[in-house]
């Protein structure tokens, strides 16, 4: 059965912009943006999550927050775009085990299948009745970010779909 | 063993393993392997239920998902019973506890069977002609009486204890249908590497090949068919991408290739495991599906052709090959095909006596009625049978041979104890046709067979009309193939005894006479007088034919029916088959059931419940909650054994007296940041915001492009490129959700984006007047003063230790503050907010406070006030519109003449004369009491409640003119009577607005 467990706590932000103005972004970031559609990037524990053509989710850990928003606002400046700070707007889950792909089918109508959905791959999808962002980390673990009022459900769910996978 | 009509060997069952079941309390012993059809079968029990509208006696018709009679319903405790089950499809386990249906008080000894003697008072399309009179006995007596007649079956009472599975699969290619075609076609998708699926309803895979003899002549690349069944599944087990799935029904084929399959996972376990789910429901997405959903026997229509022991012939070698049961000792064949014979001649070498084939073709001719011939079996060619004896089951079948020249010639009566009937096999084409593929009429097999495909799909196989097993076999490998790219390669070499596929359709010739009742549809009683009844009265269409008659209607949606029932039709209106239409066949396929498709959307699970972080401080506080949307959100806070309108009194005096805390988390946020973030505001909202400073609120409301209030809230300026803005709490997703749509699509040219941070706050109201000396203590770095902090101004600061982004605003009109926290720090702040309240008196309030104290202020809530169809000044909202804006969403629809029509609705406040007489919400106002109806409704009240704070009933309306009506007497009509108000300003407290300065 796949586990289920929370992820560490994260700094989140939601960067937006027009992706040819971003340069100064990436600069500060130590790596390029994901410009390919539901792509992830990242290096040393900062990752970005495409989640649309101007939007991306920034990752951290929690202790770099205010540093990494210091100095994506000032290498940005110059640059129109809108950093938000997120990090308590959702809560991460880690899924993990040989049967995590079952266990999400349950209630995730993607092909989940790693060559349909490889290894870096993210995207916003739903999860039974809940919208989640899901981002495959390895062949069998997948991140999920969740809304926080929406995170009870979506243990609730997955708890049950690990139940009835077999 | 003792049972009766078990062979002497053979069958797939397994004769070492006895299982104990009871069938309508009665014990009887089957075998593991066996269904619960074929162990009554074996136990000589025929008798299995009565029909539907006439309580006639009925048996087990055919052995599958087409079976119309034989439904039961199996029990296993008070919430886990079962209706309607095909026993046909039952799996016997130890234990099982079956009981047939539509019978009082026995089986045997049935009242219902009166409507049998009533037939001619009730036929076809009775219920549109009686019960018409008189018109005051539907409601008491016909519709109850017709109720409990009506339906098959009893529904447990009890909750479903059952968990139930779902799951989402992708292939590339799915087979429907594990018989020789499936197989093939299974085996040559594999090929591919890519990910097959194979379904089938039955518990093993093989399909028709299942049905025959172990010491067959069939044999596929010359081992026997069963043998072939065993190394297929091999060969498909040794591709890791292919997946089996057994006790699957594919039931419903939906746009683009989704296929709805349910997995029947625990039904058959005589223990199910605790808390294993008993089915799974499969949404299956397939780039490419091969249909091989084979062919179902079609009976022959004839006199009596209804009574228990008269079975199909392919499932009567079904019951034998399979399951080692007997239909009888002697038998009778009745038949317009080939089929049938293999049937007979294997009955026959199971030591079964063929008392006589009747075939209605008058020169047949193939191998096997050559066989048939060669091993003595008595035939009659040119001869109908036209009747059956016997009561509860078959003890005869009567014969009319017709003469060459076709005249009828002698009648006579064989004594038997089951008739074999074959009229051919109608193919399978319910899910070409569900997945809206073209069916066309073949004239040389006398049947509808899959023409034009409207998906990425193939039919292979008996349900494309093919049934030589060579051909089978061939379709599948090329329909397989193709569902890859690639051409066919694999051969298979058969040995089968060849049989023509022709059959015959519709009603056997008789001389029975007109009132002889030949059943066409068993499961509804439907005869072909019935139908020939539907014509005469005018009905042409199969499509009203089917609803007058209700051929074809029922649980089996006419598996074994619709194709005689076209013949039946199509000979009365004297026309060609095609000419007289199809009935839609509609999924699902099989009854599903409602705990399947639930899923696991139950219990708590049922839809996603919303908290905010103060959630747990208010249910230690004793919150009654309400629904707000998915939110729960605390009501009011009762305090010893108070009821709602004691605890909301208590609440909104204190607010006003001293302070209240409330948890506004719920309220929608989007960050509107970029350099044109100003502008976009401009654009959106009906406001002015270009000179709104960095630092100040304003109160901003939302238009549709059609002018009427759609969502409204503060707006704080956080940066002069960056917005705070709120929406309502329901609103928060849609808001968003246009405010994304006009950006991508109207305005791209703005650099602005948005963000929603609902969750990311979490917000905490303190309202009151002594809010500030309450926060006093709290804040760091933050001036409170009147001066620095004014009404409609947020700063930056921390409170409680946490940084917090802090707003002076107010919605009860007295001073107030919310505090906007990160959201896992809320609960942190609220507790200190509680603490260093109590001194002052501080009191929790809910969302019923929250609407009275703004309705004291004439605050309006969308949703409330308004209903989609009112302007910003039809509720009080003019004021708010940036007059010397070029542009905003709704601005061209305001300017419409109608939109500023004086008498327009308009938000007034009504003040009951009667002080403690609340009014209704949605309540009718008029201009005049004691009028009869129609009465001429000038408004309409939108929120009613007790004013404590005033001491007396307050109301909000949507009046006419309302505005120019102050002063004026208008009444709501009540239950009571006319109740007098009088229209008043909706700002019943503080209408000079000092209190929100304090």
């Amino acid at each position: 059965m796949a586990e289920l467990s929370p992820a560490l706590e994260t700094a989140r932000l939601i960067l937006r912009g027009r992706p040819a103005e971003l340069d100064a972004a990436e600069v500060a970031l130590g790596f390029a943006l994901p410009r390919e559609a539901c792509r992830s990037a990242g290096v040393s524990g900062r990752h970005a999550l495409w989640l649309g053509p101007d939007e991306w989710l920034l990752l951290a850990p929690a202790a770099v927050a205010d540093a990494l928003t210091a100095m994506l606002e000032a290498a940005t400046a110059q640059a129109p775009h809108a950093l938000v700070d997120v990090s308590q707007r959702q809560i991460g889950l880690t899924l993990s085990g040989s049967d995590v792909e079952e266990t999400l089918a349950a209630g995730c109508p993607l092909d989940l299948d790693l060559k349909a959905f490889p290894v870096g791959m993210c995207t916003r999808t739903v999860l039974a009745k809940a919208e989640i962002v899901l981002w495959r980390t390895d062949e069998a673990t997948f991140h999920i970010e969740v809304w926080r009022s929406f995170s009870a459900y979506v243990r609730g769910i997955l708890e049950v779909a690990g139940a009835t996978v077999s | 063993m003792s049972t009766r009509y078990r062979s002497a060997s053979g069958g797939r069952i397994d004769r070492g393993r006895p299982v104990r079941f009871t069938f309508d309390g009665r014990p009887y012993i089957g075998c593991a392997g066996d269904t619960l059809a074929s162990a009554l079968i074996a136990n000589g029990v025929w008798l299995t239920g009565r029909s539907f509208k006439y309580h006639r006696p009925r048996g087990v018709l055919s052995a599958g998902s087409d079976e119309p009679n034989a439904l039961v319903a199996v029990r296993r405790d008070e919430a886990r019973c079962t209706p309607n089950l095909r026993a046909t499809q039952v799996e016997l386990y130890d234990g099982l506890a079956a009981v047939s249906q539509n019978r009082y008080p026995s089986l045997a000894f049935d009242l219902g069977v009166a409507n049998n003697l009533m037939a001619r008072f009730i036929p076809a399309g009775f219920y549109y002609k009686t019960f018409m009179w008189p018109a005051k006995a539907w409601d008491r007596l016909y519709e109850p009486a017709i109720r409990r007649a009506a339906g098959l079956g009893d529904a447990p009472t009890a909750a479903d204890p059952d968990h139930y599975a779902n799951r989402f699969a992708h292939c590339e290619v799915l087979v429907i249908g594990a018989g020789p075609a499936g197989l093939a076609a299974a085996m040559a998708a594999a090929k591919g590497g890519e990910r097959v699926i194979l379904v089938d309803e039955q518990v093993e895979v093989g399909g028709s090949l299942l049905d025959e003899p172990a010491d067959g002549g069939t044999t596929i690349d010359e081992i026997s068919a069963r043998d072939w069944i065993s190394q297929s599944l091999a060969r498909l087990a040794a591709y890791p991408r292919v997946t089996v799935i057994t006790r699957a029904t594919a039931f419903g084929y939906f746009a683009h290739n989704m296929i709805g399959v349910i997995e029947r996972l625990t039904d058959h376990l005589a223990a199910p495991p605790a808390g294993a789910p008993r089915e799974r429901l499969w949404q299956i997405r397939a780039r490419d599906v091969v249909l091989a959903t084979g062919a179902i026997e079609r009976p022959l229509v004839f006199p009596d052709n209804d009574r228990p022991g008269v079975v199909l012939a392919g499932a009567a070698r079904t019951y034998l090959n399979r399951y080692g049961a007997l239909p009888g000792k002697r038998v009778v064949v009745a038949t317009g095909c080939d089929s049938a014979y293999a049937a007979a001649l294997d009955l026959h070498h199971a030591g079964v006596k063929i008392a006589a084939i009747a075939d209605v073709r008058r020169v047949p001719a193939g191998p096997l009625i050559e066989a048939a011939r060669r091993a003595g079996l008595p035939i009659r060619f040119g001869c109908m049978i036209t009747g059956t004896t016997g009561r509860l089951r078959v003890t005869g079948a009567r014969f009319l041979v017709i003469t060459e020249d076709g005249r009828a010639g002698l009648g006579e009566t064989v004594a038997c104890d089951a008739v074999l009937m074959s009229g051919g096999y109608t193919p399978s084409v319910h899910l070409f046709s569900q997945s809206r593929g073209k069916l066309a009429w073949d004239p040389d097999l006398q049947t509808y067979l899959p023409g034009v495909s409207a998906e990425n799909e193939r039919s292979a196989g008996a349900c494309a009309g093919r049934f030589d097993l060579a051909g089978v076999l061939r379709d599948g490998e090329a329909a397989g193939s193709a569902s890859i790219g690639v051409e066919p390669s694999r051969t298979f070499s058969v040995h089968a005894m060849a049989a023509n596929p022709r059959g015959v359709l519709g009603a056997l010739t008789h001389d029975r006479g007109p009132r002889a009742k030949a059943f066409v549809d068993w499961q509804n009683d439907v005869t072909t007088n019935d139908l020939k009844l539907a014509v005469r009265e005018g009905f042409q269409s199969i499509e009203h034919v089917k609803r007058y008659t209700t051929t074809g209607m029922a649980t089996d949606q006419g598996k074994t029916s619709n194709l005689n029932a076209l013949a039946v039709v199509a000979s009365a209106l004297g026309r060609p088959i095609p000419q007289v239409g199809l009935t839609t066949f509609r999924m699902p396929y099989t009854p599903v059931t409602f705990g399947v498709l639930a899923g696991l959307a139950r219990g708590d699970l049922f839809e996603p419940v919303r908290t905010t972080p103060i959630h747990g401080w208010a249910v230690a506080h004793g919150a009654v909650f309400e629904d707000v949307g998915q939110w729960k959100r605390a009501r009011y806070f009762p305090r010893g054994g108070e009821d709602m309108d004691a605890a909301v009194r208590r609440e909104c005096l204190a607010v006003r007296a001293a302070a209240g805390i409330f948890d506004a988390t719920t309220l929608g946020k989007i960050e509107v940041v970029g350099p044109d973030a100003a502008e976009f505001m401009n654009r959106m909202y009906i406001n002015a915001w270009t000179k709104l400073g960095v630092g100040q609120c304003r109160y901003g409301v939302l238009c549709r492009d059609d002018g009427f209030v759609m969502d409204d809230g503060v707006v704080g300026r956080i940066a002069a490129d960056r917005f705070h803005v709120t929406t309502t709490t329901g609103g928060a997703a849609r808001v968003l959700s246009m405010m994304e749509d006009y950006l991508q699509t109207e305005w791209p040219d703005l650099d602005v984006w948005l963000t929603s941070t609902t969750e990311q706050w979490a917000v905490i109201a303190v309202q009151g007047p002594k809010a500030r000396e309450i926060l006093a203590g709290l804040v760091d770095g933050v001036d409170l003063s009147r001066e620095a902090l004014p009404h409609m101004s947020l700063t930056h600061g921390v409170v409680a230790g946490v940084p917090a982004r802090l707003f002076r605003v107010s919605f009860t009109g007295e001073l107030g503050f919310e505090i906007n926290v990160p959201a896992d720090r809320g609960a942190q702040v609220w507790e200190a907010v509680w603490a260093a309240g109590q001194a002052h008196g501080l009191t929790a309030y809910g969302t019923e406070t929250m609407h009275v104290l703004r309705a004291e202020k004439g605050f309006i809530i969308v949703g409330q006030e308004t209903d989609g169809t009112a302007t910003p000044d039809d509720v009080g909202l003019g004021w708010a519109i940036g007059k010397t804006k070029r542009d905003f969403v709704g601005k061209r629809s305001l300017a419409r003449p109608a939109m500023s029509d004086p008498a327009r609705k308009q938000l007034v406040g009504l003040a009951t004369v009667d002080p403690a007489r609340i009014l209704e919400e949605g309540a009718q106002i008029v201009a005049e009491p004691g009028g009869t109806t129609p009465l001429t409704v000038i408004g309409h009240v939108t929120s009613a409640y007790f004013s404590a704070n005033w001491d007396r009933s307050i109301a909000l309306a949507m009046v006419s003119g309302g505005r120019a009506r102050m002063g004026e007497t208008l009444y709501s009509p009540s239950s009571t009577g006319d109740v007098p108000v009088q229209v008043v300003s909706p700002v019943f407290y503080d209408q000079a607005g000092e209190g929100v300065h304090g």
